[in-house]
């Protein structure tokens, strides 16, 4: 065990031990507390009949109960997390016009730098790096008055699609322990789903958002590239990383978006225009008359048959709605994946150069006689886990002379033909959809060692990284026991419309269900 | 081998390279000050230590300035570029790349006349393009303080994301035994070019101008170019035109023995004046160059470009072209004004009414020495075009002498106040009252009999040792004419 | 045929300044090997006359005024580094190889 797994879990401990002995206001049930959307706890916030400190306090219990279990925190800070909730409380005292979801927790994955927590992006050669500056988001929260409860575990520098690739420890899936969380933000779905918080905060660069939701049963938006900053997340792949919220509800996801979104002039490819009405859409649950796209290619071998039938069902439902449904095809989807294991690796294995033993992070092997360039290669080879050097490997190989043309460049022209795939079909229809991804939740160590089978968990999810369009994944249904997300994709800047349309399936469905899918989880 | 042997075997093909800092306010994608000298790790922020997260934004003036140095070398301004990552680990380089421009620059095809030694060479421009500067390294340890043998070294990372532009030239053939001056003259010019825009002060020995020289040799009548060379970071004029110099030498040297010439990248030595070998690279750079994916594409409007062209001052060379007919000047005293980097002054000073002789004798005369004696440049003396223009006034309108004026230019330099003050403090007005005068020389023609009776004998020449005597008792201060009149007409002999 | 070999795997980990050892080298190779040949299928459907994208959207022209703002402390600039002197970054030595 590492010294900061030791750190990670001990704090959570620290939570646990302060959670059983200290209690909360005995006036409130705390366990209900946690079950409540962040719409719920903001009109109650708001209403004063609960207290940011109280709402914070039963969340840091239930973390202190469960996230033993679960995994779903890199680093939990009881008092820094109450001390923010106590600000929010005296800004409302103070009569400060406050947003919807002021007062109401999130959790945050571990790629935002805070400074008033560690920002490791689950990557040892970070370990205990306190950031001099907050990510863009990171202030947003604080401004729209988020209690920000800790930092969630995450893939290595956003990498993989399960957690298992985290430095300190993989995160569990609370329908199934034994099972991952999805991933790279694994963390952030795994807490959501437990109820540990509310919100939650992740990033998508080929489905780390959709995909993590998709298997914990909850809702995950990815927005279009450049409507959420990315000016301090921890560059993974620049031109698709995109950050987004979690929530249980799709009004959820709707307000976090909105309450971090919008044009940051610190990051050059944040979009100018305003942030598309999702809210308002997330509320208006409507598809009469709507069109939408079944996407052709993402569909038979390798998608599970449970998965198969939860998204036709959703495909009925979406019709019964009064929705136009055709069979669409983008012919040039199923290159996504390769393109996308082309640029993504490129870019990383120059994004993280910097990590190199010079001006922070972990230095190995300065024994005074050893070059910065011997020190640097040997702290990268220890600081860096297996799939992050995979990927610095393969990427400089793509960009290498006599390779660029044919590997980097050709991935390229992909990328052009598959944003004309999408411009075509966005003719036809208003939407499209498909299943967020072929299956439901693996058990851990299934795909560890076995990197393609591992890359196809993002099979349906990268065509929207590659051209920036939005995409959210709603739950659908289970199979086997386990969570399904249907896929929703708009054109860019058209985020409000997949709200539109996973606020009209999630009502559907739980109309049908009698409650939110989450209900039937097990307990923990 | 000899320069001379060198040369009469082989042609040099030239090639030169200049990075130039911009005098921007901020550096080029953040908001951190760019001034020189500062503390170490004062003018740094999280997107120029590159910390995680962090992202660049480019300086709208970097751009500008760019674009004004594009036009004045005559380049296309490019409709679309994009921004691209050079990827190599170094760490004075924060992210261990640089954001640069690869296959797209900014600016291209352009060029900027040269003359040597009366002849007209036409410089063609490649390339310029945008880049951002890296840290500086102390290298702590070792008997040399140099990077050979230092035991460690310490980075200061002000200096990274300062905004550098790159001008490339196309190769320079045919210029024969000329190459170094060549060089030089191109460096001159390049110099005196983007000074004249405002854009950068391009000071070589702090290093907001640094030159790469490239240099391959091919027999005489050889139609293929030989193996270049690459030395790095010369840092004065007169170091190009040593440097080139040295290469030519050096790579005859080596082609003479049978020998190959390696391409790689060598050092220049001040001391000595020798270029030596970079460390030799166990492979060749792979610099993984691809788009910036952080900085989106430059798309400069053609009305952009051509009111920035509308801000062009008048150039260097138009303008040396206006002064030598305007100041009556020969090629020569031109080269020699240009040289001393007074061309600016003298206008000034000539903007203010004096005339154009008066205004290049005294910065070309009594202050250019001072500032050789000080050792600074021209301009950096502490005096003003229009302090100047005031002591020539007042030596027109007979208030002082020539050697009064010196007086004033000497106190004025040394900080004693403007012109005015320094005649007041330092009394240096010429004695014109004939009463005071005419008594001095009652004085020295009694203290001098022997050559006042030479005088009255007729020898009118003696006359001078009286005038000096006069001078000397008023400090100079008397009007040196009017005094011979007065001795003569005392003595008789007027 | 393989579409890499373990030189250029070994070469790729000294650009890329990853001190591997043999086995993980070995191990890479494999697995490279198997990933390239996987993703060499973008050339099957990339003809010439398709222009690349770089970027998501096609934004252009994005400028910031030129004024200095604040900066770090000397001390949160240097608060992270693994050692530091006088104010700046101790690093190992640095072989000659760029500047």
């Amino acid at each position: 065990m590492t010294g900061t797994e030791r750190s990670g879990v001990e704090g959570t401990g620290q939570a646990a031990r302060a959670g059983g002995s200290g209690g909360s206001s005995p006036q409130k049930d705390t366990a209900e507390l946690v079950r409540k959307t962040a719409a719920e706890l903001g009109e109650l916030l708001s209403a004063g009949e609960v207290s940011a400190a109280e709402v914070a306090e039963a969340h840091l219990d239930r973390i202190a109960a469960v996230d033993g279990q679960v995994n779903a925190f890199l680093h939990v800070d009881r008092e820094t997390t109450l001390a923010q909730a106590r600000t929010v409380d005296e800004r409302r005292a103070a009569g400060e016009r406050l947003g919807p979801l002021a007062g109401v927790p999130v959790a945050h994955k571990d790629v935002f730098t805070t400074t008033d927590m560690p920002t490791t992006a689950g990557s040892k050669i970070l370990e205990g790096w306190r950031p001099p500056y907050d990510a863009t988001i990171t202030a947003r929260l604080r401004e729209a008055g988020l209690v920000i409860l800790g930092k969630t575990n995450m893939d290595e520098f956003a990498m993989g699609s399960s957690t298992e690739n985290s430095a300190y420890f993989t995160s569990r899936n609370p329908w199934d322990l034994e099972r991952i969380p999805g991933g790279s933000s694994g963390g952030s779905s795994a807490a959501v789903a437990a109820y540990e918080a509310p919100l939650s905060t992740g990033t998508d660069t080929g489905g780390s958002i959709r995909q993590p939701a998709s298997v914990t049963g909850i809702v995950g938006m990815k927005p279009t590239y450049g409507g959420s900053s990315r000016y301090g997340v921890i560059a993974f792949a620049s031109s698709l990383d995109t950050p987004g919220p979690f929530a249980r509800t799709v009004l959820d996801a709707a307000l976090l978006q909105e309450a971090f979104s919008g044009h940051d002039r610190m990051d050059s490819t944040s979009v100018a225009e305003a942030v598309p009405p999702v809210v308002e859409a997330a509320r208006h649950a409507d598809v009469d008359g709507l069109r939408i796209g079944v996407v052709k290619e993402f569909a038979g071998d390798g998608y599970d048959p449970g998965v198969s039938a939860r998204f036709d069902e959703a495909v009925e439902l979406l019709e019964s709605l009064g929705a136009k449904v055709v069979e669409v095809s983008c012919p040039h989807f199923t290159y996504a994946l390769p393109a996308y294991y082309l640029i993504a690796p490129s870019e990383c294995s120059s994004n993280l150069a910097r990590f190199d033993a010079m001006r922070y992070g972990l230095r190995v092997g300065d024994d005074g006689t050893r070059s910065a360039e011997e020190v640097m290669a040997l702290t990268r080879a220890e600081g860096f886990g297996p799939e992050v050097k995979r990927r610095i490997m393969l990427g400089t190989y793509a960009l290498s002379s006599g390779y660029y043309d044919a590997y980097y460049g050709k991935a390229q022209q992909v990328r052009t033909l598959i944003k004309r795939d999408f411009e075509a079909a966005f003719e036809q229809v208003d939407v499209l959809v498909s299943p967020t991804t072929p299956t439901t939740a693996f058990p851990i160590g299934e795909r560890a060692d076995d990197p393609i089978a591992m890359y196809l968990a993002d099979l349906c999810t990268i065509p929207a990284n590659l051209t920036g369009n939005a995409a959210i994944s709603v739950p659908c249904g289970l199979s086997d026991g386990l969570p399904v997300g249907l896929q929703i994709m708009a054109p860019v800047l058209g985020d409000d419309r997949v709200y539109r349309v996973g606020a009209a399936v999630e009502r559907a469905l739980e109309d049908r269900w009698g409650g939110p899918l989450l209900a039937k989880a097990p307990a923990l | 081998m000899k320069y001379d042997e060198a040369l009469a075997r082989f042609e040099p093909v030239l090639g030169i390279e200049t990075h130039i800092e911009l005098g921007t306010a901020s550096k080029m994608f953040c908001g951190c000050p760019t001034g020189f000298g500062a503390e170490p790790n004062t003018q740094v922020c999280p997107v120029c230590l590159g910390l995680p997260g962090s992202l660049p934004v480019t300086n709208r003036s970097a751009i500008e300035g760019i674009i004004k140095i594009g036009l004045a070398l005559n380049c296309d301004i490019v409709e679309w570029c994009r921004f691209a990552r050079k990827n190599y680990f170094y760490p004075d380089m924060p992210k261990n790349y640089q954001i640069s421009q690869y296959d797209e620059p900014l600016c291209v095809d352009g060029h900027l006349d040269i003359e040597v030694e009366g002849e007209t060479y036409r410089i063609e421009i490649e390339r310029v393009h945008m880049e951002e500067d890296t840290g500086k390294s102390l290298h702590v340890g070792g008997t040399t303080g140099r990077i050979q043998g230092a035991e460690y070294s310490l980075v200061d990372y002000n200096r990274a994301g300062i905004p550098l532009v790159e001008i490339v030239t196309k190769p320079i053939p045919a210029t024969g035994d000329r190459a170094p001056l060549v060089a030089r003259a191109y460096a001159t010019e390049l110099r005196e070019l983007v000074r004249s825009l405002g854009v950068s002060d391009v000071r070589m020995e702090q290093g907001s101008m640094r030159c790469d020289v490239n240099v391959s040799l091919m027999p005489r009548g050889a139609q293929e170019w030989g193996t270049r060379t690459e030395t790095k970071n010369v840092n004065s004029l007169r170091s190009v035109e040593r440097a080139v110099r040295s290469e030519i030498e050096r790579q005859a040297g080596v082609l003479d023995g049978g020998g190959r010439v390696v391409q790689e990248t060598r050092h220049f030595h001040e001391e000595d004046g020798r270029t030596t070998s970079g460390r030799s690279k166990e492979e060749a750079q792979d610099y993984r160059y691809f788009p910036e994916p952080d900085l989106v594409p430059m798309a400069p409007s053609r009305e952009w470009v051509e009111e920035l062209r509308g801000t062009l001052p008048e150039l260097p060379a138009a303008r040396r072209g206006r002064i030598q007919g305007e100041w009556g000047l020969s090629d020569l005293e031109l080269r020699d004004v240009v040289n001393a980097g007074a061309v600016d002054l003298i206008e000034a000073t000539i903007i203010q009414g004096t005339d154009a002789g008066a205004a290049r004798k005294w910065w070309m005369n009594e202050l250019s020495r001072r500032a050789t004696e000080q050792g600074v440049e021209l301009a950096d003396l502490p005096i003003t075009p229009e302090q100047v223009a005031r002591v020539q006034a007042m030596l027109t309108a007979g208030e002082l002498n020539d050697k009064l004026a010196r007086k004033v230019f000497e106190g004025v330099l040394a900080g004693e106040g403007t012109p005015d003050e320094v005649v007041a403090k330092r009394g240096l007005k010429i004695v014109s009252d004939e009463g005071e005068l005419s008594s001095v020389i009652d004085e020295v023609i009694a203290g001098n009999p022997d050559v006042a009776d030479k005088i009255r004998a007729g020898k009118v020449a003696a006359a001078g040792a009286l005038v000096g005597a006069v001078m000397k008792a008023t400090r100079g201060q008397a009007d040196a004419g009017r005094a011979r009149e007065l001795i003569l007409e005392k003595l008789g002999a007027s | 045929m393989s579409a890499i070999t373990r030189d250029e795997v070994s070469h790729l980990a000294r650009l890329s300044r990853l001190a591997l050892g043999d086995d993980e080298l070995d191990h890479l190779a494999a697995q490279l090997d198997q990933i390239i040949s996987a993703v060499a299928r973008v050339q099957e459907v990339a003809a010439e006359d398709i222009p690349p994208t770089s970027h998501a959207l096609p934004l252009t022209n994005v400028y910031r005024t030129d004024e200095a703002r604040e900066c770090l402390t000397p001390e949160q600039a240097l608060a992270a580094a693994p050692a530091t002197e006088g104010q700046r970054f101790r690093v190992p030595r640095i072989l000659d190889e760029e500047a």
